[in-house]
């Protein structure tokens, strides 16, 4: 499978039969906004580490940081390198970090302060001579969506956003993507305005680029799953993603955003897409979007919201052996909170594929474990010539697969037990990519990293698609707007009792994952 | 935890590793190749460590085959070990006595993973032309590793004059760190290039390799110079602007000089074994490139520089 764009034909040493080379991103320089936060400290920094320590950086790359600290640039090296350390991947080497840490600058000041757009301007321009970074520059927004406008536009004041002799200027943001269908377009506007399209990245942590090649390989490359990939033999289709902590210190940042806009909207509707879509032409970053954007569109609703939609709130409980507190009583959220950490909704996709197929999305903090999975449920045998209590114990065959922790593919079908009686009872089979996979292949923020340098957006998902993500979600969350508080469940379990009173009226019940 | 097994049949190894596998519960593992080391006694211990490293990534059976010739009757002993804390994977170790260590794959054949590829390693000493070995036969992928041999180049030549599609060298693997390096180099515009220069320890393989390498992909002469190592040393490029230079005197972080750029470091370390054959397990199909840089191969006239000069001085 190639998701790669070929290397320009014009360098004699990059041959296409050439399967070993990595690709390394040109000379560039990478701006972190928000630079002192958890995200940039724990996960965007290592990565840029680790990505210079495996060799896939350019030998000219720089590193600015901007945040409100007053920090000198020692000060801020000290803090990059000890969270380098402690959170890197890879081997910590002083050797690769002293070269790093020579292109890495900080600039403190507010996202409203002017003077301090120019000294960042300034800053990079200084980088372009004097670490050749050629005027190619990204910049990393790892601050609250609310924020995004103002610093947008000071890029544009400041002049950073503009490319100049063909090198590129490129502005990623992570999800959200606004809260509701309008306000996403606000923002795609705001960014829009200042950037083009191509230029803007938007980065959905949860899924790594990896997992989307994986079920990409998984579905179109192989003939034995696809004929059954239909209702003909589908009977629903279960996405999970389960969270066993809480919200932690995020208070700020979940009140008020909620499940259903943090997971939802994203995450499980592009596993959805992924699931149901149609084959594209290419994998090129166009066919890939075109088949996803269709099945988005062909989403339906349920016509009774409040039969086939569930949210909750965790409460005090028991997790994993340890006493944890609920929703309400966590630091910084009112006890009035009608947030939901819950949510699971019931969609159908009006294709002929899918008719009459329920995709039912679940996603939710405190729950019994941390599991990403998409379940694809198979209807039951139309006749078995088995007696009828050879079969009590046979449920309905499944494909698992399997997203985190321990990426890979689980089936799950009858089997005779053994002995002279026919009995026949459910067994799984499990495939895992590599029992620990994840240390060895590259971690999703390099991976993401990286494409942002190289300018290979296959899987950021576009605006598009985010819109219409807000389209399906916007009518849910305004009738449970309506609603109150959400159902409070004890922390440890599998959710509320609405959500498994959901699924039981179609007679269907959640997989344990 | 391993097993020990005294004067068995491959099929009782097969039966062991199966109850095994059972015992622990853990028949579930995909196993998505069989990596064959063979290896004598003194090399065998690093080579293991090494694959089951590399196992991590690419879940297989190790089959170390360690021929152990001599007189008395034939004899195989096995050790095997599935899931332990050395690798996820299953290891079996296997010393082949008497005439039997001349009969290797009769032991392989029915302890290879079904219907899937099969690699096969020579850490050190490896037959002449690998496709052509009876082991070597059943493989899709046959690694090499001519730095492991006597005569470094002469073992490059052999395998050169033999080789099939499938054949792969870990003096090849050990420089693409060195080749990626270099073509982002040319990944920015540059004048033509007139010609390059490979500095390196003398009978290096990587660096005759390289040299093959550059000549067949750049379409100009390229002359090797020796220095004290590690390894290689130096590549510059000659372009009519000024020359693009890379130079790693340590072995770990490499200058990069470019025309009308600054100077910049990069991390350019030698790499373990492990990476090496993670590196190979990643892509079975045949290498090209490889087989033409290596039917390109001519080895290097003997020459002396000042470096060596000056060590025989002493």
């Amino acid at each position: 499978m190639r998701l790669n764009p070929p290397a320009p034909p014009s360098n004699p040493l990059r041959d296409e039969r050439d399967h070993r080379l990595p690709r390394i991103a040109g000379p560039c320089g990478l701006v972190i906004f928000g630079v002192t936060g958890d995200l940039a400290r724990k996960k965007l920094m290592p990565a840029v580490y680790d990505l210079a320590n495996r060799g896939l950086l350019p030998p000219a790359f720089a590193l600015v940081g901007f945040a409100r600290r007053d920090w000198e640039d020692e000060d801020f090296a000290q803090i990059v390198h000890d969270s380098v350390r402690q959170y890197a991947r890879t081997e910590f080497r002083e050797d690769v970090w002293a070269e790093l840490s020579k292109g890495i600058r900080f600039v403190a000041g507010n996202f409203g302060d002017d003077a301090a757009f120019a000294e960042l301007a300034e800053t990079v321009a200084e980088l372009d001579r004097e670490r050749g970074t050629g005027g190619n520059h990204a910049f990393y927004l790892s601050i609250p969506p609310k924020n995004f406008g103002a610093v947008v536009q000071q890029l544009e004041s400041s002049g950073l956003s503009a490319s100049v002799d063909g090198a590129w200027r490129r502005v990623v943001i992570e999800k959200p993507f606004g809260h509701d269908l309008e306000s996403a377009r606000e923002l795609n506007d705001t960014i829009g305005a200042v950037f083009p399209s191509g230029s803007v990245f938007r980065i959905d942590h949860y899924l790594g680029k990896e997992t989307v090649q994986n079920l990409m390989a998984l579905r179109f490359a192989n003939t034995m799953f696809e004929p059954i990939w239909n209702s003909n033999y589908v009977d629903h289709v279960q996405i999970t993603m389960a969270e066993d902590i809480g919200i932690g210190g995020r208070a700020g940042y979940y009140d008020g955003i909620g499940a259903a806009r943090d997971v939802i909207q994203n995450h499980l509707l592009q596993l959805l897409a992924l699931t149901a879509m149609e084959e594209p032409l290419s994998f090129e970053s166009r066919d890939v979007r075109i088949e996803k954007e269709k099945v988005l569109s062909a989403i339906q609703l349920p016509k009774d919201l409040s039969l086939y939609t569930a949210r909750g709130q965790y409460a005090a409980g028991w997790q994993g052996g340890k006493p944890v507190i609920g929703f309400l009583d966590e630091d910084g959220i009112s006890p009035g909170s009608s947030t939901e950490t819950f949510a699971a909704v019931r969609l159908e996709i009006d294709t002929r594929r899918w008719a009459g197929v329920p995709f039912y999305l679940r996603t939710g903090k405190r729950l019994g474990r941390r599991v990403t999975e998409l379940a694809v449920v198979f209807k039951r045998a139309p006749h078995l010539p088995f007696s009828e209590t050879a079969t009590t114990e046979l449920g309905q065959n499944a494909f698992v697969v399997r997203i985190q922790p321990d990426e890979g593919v689980t089936m799950r079908f009858g089997s005779k037990v053994p002995g002279t009686a026919m009995e026949v009872r459910d067994v799984n089979m499990d495939f895992a990519y590599g029992d620990s996979f994840t240390e060895t292949s590259p971690e999703a923020y390099e991976r993401l990293i990286l494409d942002v340098l190289l300018g290979d957006p296959p899987l950021f998902p576009r605006h598009e698609e985010v819109e219409l993500g807000w389209s399906v979600l916007d009518p849910i969350l305004d009738y449970w707007a309506t609603l109150g508080q959400p159902e409070q469940y004890s922390s440890g379990t599998w959710g509320p009792a609405s959500a498994d009173e959901m699924i039981a009226r179609d007679g269907r019940s959640w997989r344990r994952p | 935890m391993s097993v020990r097994l005294e004067d068995v049949t491959a099929s009782q190894v097969q039966d062991a590793i199966s109850q095994e596998r059972f015992r622990q519960g853990s028949s579930a593992v995909g196993r998505v190749l069989t990596l064959v080391i063979i290896a004598d006694e003194s090399t065998q211990a690093d080579a293991v460590r090494s694959a089951a490293q590399a196992a991590r990534e690419h879940p297989c059976r190790i089959l170390t085959a360690i021929p152990r010739p001599g007189r008395g009757e034939p004899r195989l002993d096995a050790e095997i070990s599935v899931g332990g804390a050395d690798g996820l994977g299953e290891l079996a170790e296997l010393r082949l006595r008497g005439p039997l260590a001349h009969h290797i794959e009769s032991v392989i054949l029915p302890l290879l993973v079904p219907d899937a590829p099969v690699v096969v390693w020579w850490p050190s000493r490896a037959p002449a032309v690998p496709s052509q070995d009876p082991v070597g036969r059943l493989a899709q992928r046959r690694i090499t590793d001519s730095a492991a041999e006597a005569r470094p180049l002469k073992a490059l030549q052999t395998f050169a004059d033999g080789y099939q599609h499938g054949d792969t060298d870990l003096a090849w693997t050990r420089l693409t760190p060195w080749r990626a390096l270099l073509a982002s180099a040319l990944d920015e515009p540059y004048d033509g290039i007139t010609g390059a220069t490979v500095f390196a320890q003398s009978s290096n393989p990587s660096a005759a390799l390289l040299r093959s390498w550059l000549e067949f992909s750049l379409g100009v002469p390229v002359i090797s110079r020796n220095t004290r190592g590690p390894g290689i040393t130096g590549v510059s490029l000659h372009v009519r602007s000024g020359d693009i230079n890379i130079s790693r005197p340590a072995g770990r972080m490499a200058r990069v000089s470019l025309p009308h750029a600054p100077e910049r470091d990069a991390s350019l370390p030698r790499r373990a074994t492990d990476g090496l054959i993670a590196e190979e397990l990643r892509r079975l199909d045949p290498d090209e490139i490889y087989g033409e840089v290596l039917r390109r191969f001519v080895t290097p006239p003997a020459q002396t520089t000042a470096a060596s000069r000056t060590r025989k001085a002493k």
